[in-house]
């Protein structure tokens, strides 16, 4: 087996487009569930929703792209609205039933057929990421990087902006939380009563909550798609959220840097694992019939889903978090 | 959905089937007159409940394709027409609509017009499917299609409900909401298809074993993963992220060893729909909604009447309580993850029956159970049944205004609709849940 390049993909996986668009996701993620206690299962339809924002504008109605850009982040305040309203009153539970639902009514909506005049079906919007590009500094067809880690000049644009928005969510996700505003939030995850007992209104805040770590999300699902160059529905399938929550809670719950940490570590091991499992088919030791077609992709899943389960079972609080930080009173 | 479209099809194919066979009568008939060389021919009728009744005195025009006169005919007393042709070619056949008897007419979209090529020596058949035409009587066949989408959806809402015990059952008892729940709806349907199609079984007694290992696979997850996770004291919310973990784990598992195309089981794949009334069902149909129903009712009578259900209610009521007075709380709990499993994996068999087992199967319809629990109020049990219900025949109606493929996304959306005006449910108490 070549160490030498399983290592290195690995290291290009936890810093590439795929582990930026995590971080970015789980920093909202992290608002909902770490510092609200908002069990949010449908992050994956924030993202979508403003990635379809974003590419139907400016194909459907030619907006300037900075134009889109708002009108994508707007769609996801809508969506924090919408799912907020009916469900922030009542248990926990609810919140989370409704998200889920609601991340895959997006996806069906936006890729059936009776709307592919508008978003474009089951293959997606194409051709309208052209306008986020004009400011890219790198040439496409060079590659960059230092040494051995090198990317071609868009994926190198992509990895900067997107590594320079998940490291500002996270500057302003942390001011935030030290201000009195995060404080109210992190004491109705502790207790929702005792919050209310001292006049806060827990309902509205909530509200607030849900709004910042979806437009968050939001933002995740823009640079995906601007990376992508494409809006592909299937890409916001629902077990996309459960990968970032997986991430955040490797990261660990609660903790300024845990998502961007654990978005990093989270796409390191998936590659290992992914190449150590190939290396063990290419050197005989794992007959190729183990991985042969589509099986190999749904060993990724299967581990995701298992290291899941064992996280929150082993060690909830994550790799760097505090168990105190983590929510898992039910209420 | 899938099973009018089915029956369609079905129907389709056996109209096609008899004007195949009527060509070949047609052309034994015409035999004794000198046929032509080359020419079109066909037979109308219309299907009605005794039989097929031959339409007379119907014009049917031939021209050239560029429109030139070639002849014409009027379907005889048997309903059969011949026009000869002058050679290979191509022609158009229309049937002339006003000369069609009152009350009958092509389906909507079919403008009466083929085009075909006629090859050297060839008589070919022309098919018109005649009924009861989108003019003639819209409103009756539109209100049959709606009685028949009811009955579907009745049938589709006492499947949902019936795996929406389990889940129910589990969240009283123990207040975790189950998301591995859809993966043993999944499990169940798998299983019977290994022992149905890969070892050959029977399908009854594969379905009935798929049960049994449903049923005792929900027991171990209990007593491996969620006894011990109580017993440490792990939150709710901690052991609802662990289930849905352990459902990607499942479903992947299964979509590695199932692969990802839908089956069929060996037997009763396809069965051809039994007129009742006005509609069609299968038996598979038939059989489905009567095992639902007797299921639902064992179940309402297990926990009105015997021992263990009342503790069922005792330890969903007030679990310190019943464990106080000496119910056994974690053998209960056990109990209730069996069966809502194994009725979990009996519906998936069901399931798999009427549509086709795939491995996405339960994912999708564990939305749909949420839904129609939610809307009859969560651990309340008959509103899960009343829910349930309303979401399936919700779903199957719906299709009469939006897409087939959206169809989901009402019930999904009712399901948040509902939460806003009524949270606690149709028959939920108004208690404070929040």
């Amino acid at each position: 087996m070549d160490w030498e390049a399983i290592i290195r993909n690995a290291v290009i996986a936890g810093l590439s487009r795929e582990a930026v668009v995590f971080a970015i996701a789980a920093v909202g993620l992290n608002v909902h569930f770490g510092y609200t206690g908002l069990l949010n299962f449908g992050q994956v339809g924030f993202m979508a929703i403003s990635a379809y924002g974003v590419g139907i504008s400016i194909t459907q109605y030619n907006a300037p792209p900075w134009l889109a850009f708002i009108i994508g982040l707007l769609a996801a305040v809508l969506l924090a609205l919408l799912l907020g309203v009916p469900t922030l009153r009542l248990r926990a539970d609810y919140l989370a039933i409704v998200t889920i639902a609601a991340s895959e009514i997006i996806r069906l909506v936006f890729r059936s057929v009776a709307l592919r005049n508008w978003s474009g079906g089951s293959n997606g919007i194409n051709g309208f990421a052209d306008g986020f590009y004009v400011w890219n500094p790198f040439e496409p067809t060079e590659q960059y990087g230092f040494g051995w880690f090198k990317v071609f000049g868009n994926q190198a644009y992509i990895i900067l902006v997107g590594w320079t928005l998940a490291i500002l969510v996270t500057v302003l996700v942390w001011l935030l939380m030290r201000s009195p505003w995060g404080r109210v939030l992190k004491s109705i995850r502790e207790d929702e009563d005792a919050a209310r007992a001292l006049g806060k209104n827990a309902y509205w805040y909530k509200m607030q909550s849900l709004i910042l770590g979806g437009v968050i999300g939001g933002l995740a699902g823009i640079v995906l798609s601007v990376g992508q160059s494409t809006v592909q529905p299937d890409s916001y399938s629902p077990p996309v959220t459960f990968f970032i929550w997986t991430a955040l809670i490797l990261g660990g719950v609660g903790r300024v840097w845990s998502p961007i940490v654990g978005a990093i570590i989270f796409w390191t091991l998936l590659s290992l694992s992914d190449n150590i499992l190939d290396g063990l088919v290419d050197t005989g030791i794992i007959p190729a019939a183990v991985t042969a077609g589509t099986r190999g992709g749904s060993v990724r899943f299967m581990i995701v889903g298992l290291g899941l389960a064992l996280l929150m079972i082993f060690r909830p609080q994550g790799i760097f978090g505090d168990r105190n930080e983590m929510m898992l009173e039910d209420r | 959905m899938a099973t009018i479209f089915a029956g369609m099809w079905r129907a389709v194919a056996a109209a096609v089937a008899v004007v195949l066979l009527v060509g070949l009568f047609a052309g034994v008939a015409g035999a004794q007159e000198e046929p032509p060389e080359t020419g079109v021919q066909g037979r109308l009728q219309q299907r009605t409940e005794d039989g097929n009744a031959p339409i007379v005195g119907v014009r049917i025009v031939v021209t050239t394709a560029d429109g030139a006169a070639v002849g014409e005919a009027v379907s005889d007393t048997e309903g059969v027409w011949l026009v000869a042709v002058p050679g290979p070619g191509e022609y158009v056949v229309t049937i002339d609509q006003a000369t069609l008897p009152e009350g009958v007419g092509l389906p909507e979209g079919d403008d009466g017009v083929r085009t075909l090529t006629i090859n050297p020596r060839q008589v070919r058949g022309v098919l018109f499917p005649l009924g009861e035409g989108a003019g003639a009587s819209e409103r009756g066949s539109q209100v049959r299609l709606a009685l028949q989408l009811f009955v579907e959806g009745v049938k589709l809402g006492l499947l949902i409900a019936m795996m929406a015990i389990g889940l129910s059952l589990i969240f009283g008892t123990t207040g975790l909401v189950n998301f591995a729940h859809g993966e043993m709806v999944t499990f169940g349907a798998v299983v019977a298809f290994w022992f149905n199609v890969s070892l050959g079984w029977h399908f009854i007694p594969a379905a009935l074993i798929a049960i049994a290992i449903a049923a005792a696979v929900g027991g171990l997850l209990d007593l491996g993963v969620f006894r011990p996770l109580r017993r440490r004291g792990v939150g709710l919310i901690a052991q609802l992220v662990i289930t849905i973990g352990l459902s990607l784990l499942a479903r992947y598992v299964i979509l590695y060893v199932f692969r990802g195309d839908p089956r069929s089981y060996a037997q009763y794949a396809i069965q051809n729909g039994i007129p009742i009334g006005p509609i069609l069902l299968p038996a598979k149909d038939l059989w489905s909604i009567g095992i639902s129903v007797l299921m639902l009712l064992a179940v309402g009578l297990t926990l009105q009447k015997t021992k263990v259900g009342k503790a069922m209610r005792a330890v969903s009521d007030n679990r310190d309580l019943a464990e106080s007075s000496g119910i056994d709380v974690q053998r209960v709990i056990l109990v209730v993850w069996a069966v809502g499993s194994g009725l979990a994996g009996l519906g998936g068999v069901l399931w798999g029956l009427g549509e086709s087992v795939s491995w996405l199967m339960g994912f999708r319809l564990l939305l749909l159970i949420f839904a129609g629990v939610i809307l009859g109020g969560l651990g309340t049990a008959y509103g899960a049944l009343v829910g349930s219900i309303v979401v399936g025949v919700f779903i199957q109606m719906s299709t009469l205004v939006i897409p087939t493929e959206l169809k989901n996304v009402g019930a999904l959306a009712m399901l948040v609709i509902i939460l806003v005006v009524r949270p606690q449910g149709i028959l939920g108490r108004a208690e404070r849940i929040g």
